[in-house]
């Protein structure tokens, strides 16, 4: 019965979609005001039809309902509830159906929180949403309905793949779609304004909080994966390239690059169509990344059901949605006009190459990601574009990135002077490159360390130049001066220097990583730098919920000194043949020392891999700073002040 | 200066049409480079008489299939039928040697017994050296090779009808003539 | 404050310092793996860049399949026969052909994929700033009679018919 509520709901939410996506829009450009007050009510309806769909889905789950192929495809009786609860959206169809709730729930608070909005931009952007959920909704109903009856219902669940059943897989998908789906609301005020004719600073300064908040989801839904993948898979890799990781990086890219050109847009006027098409960019990347993982284009570890029929319709939503929002950028970009002036040198120009270099940095992923595709269409044979390629070619093209963005803040508006900067960062040149040199020649020298690090402490040196300079002419203690400084400015602060934190990480991760790939019994010893790994013994047939495990114990030592014990485990889940590995981490500030068990050989020995990650740690950690600077900088005054005066100024009415 | 802005929708529809095309291609099959080129050197011995030894000279001046299978391969069950319709007991169009690619004695000789052997004769290979020289990644899979001893075609995957009709025939037949 | 700032400085790097990592010492009872990159280093290196053929999307250095064990070991045979990297990799290319190889090759069909992004930087720098240069020429451009006098109308705080709410 439940599963037909659900399958019922997702028709109703279709038809929700349909008013919430038609009406508001004709009504604006009809003038019939009834219709575009349907759009809040809509929204709220298609919502809550979602809502109760996958509510449907997630209680089949709990209760273990077999007679749904989905939750039999992907679910079993000693499943621990949590995940059971999770596998709604392990697979194809259910994270379809995220998609489609988180589609409709950004909608609805779109319309919660646009009373200080006005009522065509309101009803356009709703519209529009409404649209695109229209496409998703019947998607799922016409090739992927995760409500399809299984006749005579299984016994038993075929179980959720073991690699996501952990913590991280449960969080990984709800945040990285929140950020995913949540690009749609600048798309959406984008196309609102191409349809109005008319794009200002006020736009900007709507479209700026939602921007930041699906920033702020992607970046943790992609640090999220990258650390889950880090721990899960044994290896000790955390970014493979993969087309699917790519699919989520590109919208990172163009989002981070829409970010700052809204703030231009809202602080200077400039940049008016170059931040629509951004916006524009970024929703169509998210699109594109569905396309890429669910029709068998490409391969990827990630791929879910291959079908070049799902792929087809995904196709057609494409073209419906992309070439649709191009072709009206195309020809109404023009009315949206150019703004105000700057010169060559000044921090506009600055902000601008940064969002060009983001975009030919996003370019370049997206060559490497479809190349096989594009050489295999051509007839031209059949090759692989793995992590080599992309490491040489993305990391070249941050670089100037990374240094315009210590020198950004620190220049003024409209009209700067080159000679005044040089002479204000001469110090942090002359110290980042001292102790960027510092620790490749300790450690073993090598330029991308020297180039990562002098990178970071650039970054580092040249904000606290920038709170130097900006604290100079206020009176008083060092506290007051401090507090004086806007959230905004802090915000953007904390987010660059997470990103100096992050490059840290990677670049010693990258260079000073040891590893030993070594047989050993009971009693043996393998060295990894100066850490010693002790294999003190094994325990086998220790009972999970849905597996047994053998687990073994380490003991880590410098020296004299017993740093850590280790307890990594072999496991084997009853309802697959794989077994999985389950890694034991010592994680601190300078890095984490890893140990994870492979199979047993032959004659009862263990493979054991043992790792020294340097600096691991600071790669997430970056990624998390990175995200409460856009949070902080969220919270600004400005806006809660300037919020009232639209509300007046434009207030439902 | 209006027309600037209709680059990024071209862009985006050059795109779609290697979409459409890619949606037909399979991203994981691997076409072989040995196509048109001489055959690996082999010396594998029987399966039913591991003392004999087969080369590659020995199969030269004939056109020929050789065709990778395993006891343990779940798709070789579905081309079976079209290799004994070819086969020494069906129309004899060639001879077909197998290639036992990384299985055990026992397992693959049962497997013959249960199933039928249509091969003129087995070879084996345990390790899958052989079939790596091979540019084997799978089974089955199925060699052309002409009387000069040169590979013509590789078919990945089972011989469907399809495959052996419009393709494999109409090729053997030719190179029978050469 | 600048006093401050390099005792900052200073200080962190002090803390990268005391840590510098030497090379592994010996451990020999223990057997090192085929994959270990101290006792196998050329095998990890090469097998990186191989592509397991018969799974989603990693190295044979990743993989666990039957096919990337039998390539890993081939890797080792070649290697104790006396090859070069290049020659191994060489060897895998002639049979499986460029599939195989991670690092795709430069040649005819490739060389977009390879010079692609650097022309997309140079080409796209390029166009900011003939862009910006072009707007600043633009901006040359006097004023018309009707729009004088539609300035100094809002400079005097006149009615003028700007739209509500432009910027």
């Amino acid at each position: 019965m439940i599963p037909e509520i659900g399958h019922f709901a997702l028709i109703l939410a279709l038809i929700a979609a349909l008013i919430q996506g038609v009406l508001p829009l004709a009504g604006t450009a009809l003038g019939v005001r009834s219709w575009v007050n349907v759009a809040r009510p809509a929204v709220f309806a298609n919502s809550v039809f979602c809502l109760i769909a996958f509510g449907c889905l997630m209680w089949s789950f709990y209760v273990n309902d077999f007679s749904v192929v989905n939750v039999a495809s992907n679910s079993n009786t000693l499943l621990p509830w949590f995940y059971r609860l999770s596998a709604t959206w392990g697979s194809h169809e259910g994270s379809i159906l995220l998609w489609t709730v988180l589609l409709a729930v950004w909608g609805l608070c779109v319309a919660l929180f646009s009373k200080h909005l006005p009522q065509e931009v309101m009803a356009r952007v709703i519209g529009v949403m409404g649209l695109i959920s229209v496409g998703l909704t019947l998607f799922m109903l016409l090739t992927s309905d995760p409500f399809v009856r299984l006749f005579p219902a299984a016994s038993e669940g075929r179980d959720l793949n073991p690699l996501l059943q952990d913590p991280g897989m449960v969080f990984h998908p709800p945040l990285l779609y929140m950020g995913y789906v949540g690009m749609v609301v600048p798309f959406a005020f984008a196309v609102a304004a191409l349809i109005g004719g008319r794009l200002d600073a006020a736009w900007a300064r709507w479209t700026r909080p939602w921007t930041s908040i699906a920033w702020i989801f992607l970046t943790l839904g992609i640090a999220l994966g990258s650390w889950w993948a880090y721990y899960e898979l044994g290896w000790g890799g955390w970014w493979f390239w993969d087309p699917v990781e790519n699919a989520s990086f590109m919208p990172w890219l163009t989002g981070t690059a829409l970010l700052h050109s809204l703030a231009v847009t809202e602080k200077r006027g400039s940049f008016k169509i170059w931040t629509v098409l951004l916006a524009l960019i970024t929703f169509s990347l998210s699109l594109l990344g569905t396309f890429l993982v669910r029709s068998g284009v490409l391969t990827s570890v990630h791929a879910f059901a291959t079908d070049p029929q799902r792929g087809l319709f995904i196709l057609a939503l494409l073209v419906c949605v992309i070439g649709g929002s191009l072709l009206l950028f195309a020809w109404r970009a023009p009315r949206v006009g150019t703004g105000g002036q700057f010169e060559l040198f000044s921090r506009e120009a600055l902000l601008l190459v940064n969002n060009v270099l983001l975009v030919v940095a996003m370019g370049a992923v997206l060559l490497g990601t479809l190349y096989p595709l594009f050489i295999d269409a051509l007839n031209a044979g059949k090759i692989s574009v793995g992590p080599p390629y992309f490491d040489s070619v993305f990391g070249p093209i941050m670089v100037p990135v990374i240094f315009l963005m210590g020198i950004g803040p620190l220049v003024r508006w409209k009209d700067a002077s080159v000679s005044d900067l040089g002479k204000r960062t001469l110090w942090c040149l002359i110290i980042s490159a001292i102790l960027g040199a510092s620790v490749p020649l300790l450690w073993g020298w090598s330029t991308w360390v020297f180039i990562g690090l002098f990178l970071s402490f650039w970054v580092l040196t040249t904000f606290l130049e920038s709170v130097r300079e900006n604290i100079r002419n206020i009176r008083g203690n060092f506290f007051r001066k401090i507090s004086s400084l806007s959230r905004a400015y802090w915000g953007m602060m904390v987010a660059h220097l997470g990103v100096a934190v992050f490059i840290v990480g990677v670049s010693m991760v990258m260079t000073y990583s040891l590893e030993r790939d070594v047989t050993m019994t009971p009693g043996h010893e393998v060295s990894v730098g100066e850490y010693n790994f002790k294999f003190d013994k094994v325990e086998t047939g220790i009972r999970g919920p849905n597996f047994i495990a053998d687990k073994g114990f380490f003991t880590v030592t410098k020296g004299q000194k017993t740093i850590a014990e280790l307890t990594p485990e072999k496991r084997k889940y009853f309802s697959s043949e794989m077994p999985m590995t389950e890694s034991s981490i010592d994680s601190s500030i300078t890095g984490d020392l890893y140990v994870s068990m492979g199979a047993q050989t032959a004659d009862g020995a263990w493979i054991v891999r043992a790792y020294d990650k340097p600096y691991v740690t600071w790669i997430w950690w970056g990624c998390i700073i990175m995200s409460l600077g856009a949070l902080l900088a969220m919270f600004d005054k400005r806006y809660r002040i300037l919020r009232r005066k639209d509300a007046d100024k434009y207030g439902a009415r | 200066m209006k027309l600037k802005y209709i680059v990024p929708l071209v862009l985006f529809l050059a795109l779609v049409i290697f979409f459409v095309v890619g949606l037909g291609r399979d991203p994981r099959e691997v076409p072989s480079p040995l196509i048109d080129k001489p055959a690996p050197e082999f010396a594998l011995p029987r399966l039913d008489d591991p003392s004999k030894v087969v080369s590659k000279k020995d199969m030269l001046g004939q056109v020929w299939l050789m065709n990778v299978w395993s006891s343990w391969c779940g798709s070789c069950k579905y081309e079976h039928p079209n290799l004994v319709k070819i086969g020494k007991s069906g129309q004899k169009v060639l001879p077909i040697v197998g290639l036992n690619y990384k299985d055990t004695d026992g397992a693959a000789v049962r497997t013959l017994r249960t199933t039928g052997d249509p091969y003129d004769f087995s070879v084996k290979d345990p390790t899958g050296e052989t079939g790596i020289e091979f540019g084997v990644y799978g089974v089955p899979e199925t060699f052309v090779i002409d009387k000069k001893g040169v590979i013509r075609y590789k078919q990945i995957g089972p011989i469907t009808d399809e495959v052996w009709e419009k393709t494999m025939y109409p090729l053997i037949k030719k190179l029978k003539a050469e | 404050m600048k006093k401050f700032l390099f005792l900052l400085c200073a200080l962190i790097s002090l803390s990268c310092f005391a840590q510098a990592p030497q090379s592994p010492g010996a451990a020999p009872d223990v057997k090192p793996t085929i994959l270990d990159p101290v006792a196998n280093k050329r095998v990890a290196e090469i097998s990186s860049q191989l592509r397991c053929l018969v799974c989603q999307n990693q190295s044979i250095a990743d993989s666990n399949a039957e096919l990337a064990i039998d390539l890993k070991n081939q890797v080792v045979k070649q290697i104790a026969a006396g090859k070069t990297n290049e020659q191994i990799i060489d060897f895998m290319v002639e049979r499986y052909g460029d599939f195989v190889l991670y690092n795709p090759p430069f040649k005819l069909s490739t060389l977009l994929l390879w010079v692609g992004p650097a022309l997309f930087f140079v080409f796209a720098l390029a166009a900011l700033f003939w862009t910006l240069i072009k707007r600043k020429q633009q901006k040359a451009k006097p004023l018309t009679a009707e729009e004088k006098a539609r300035a100094e109308a809002l400079l005097k705080g006149t009615k003028s018919n700007t739209k509500k709410g432009a910027v």
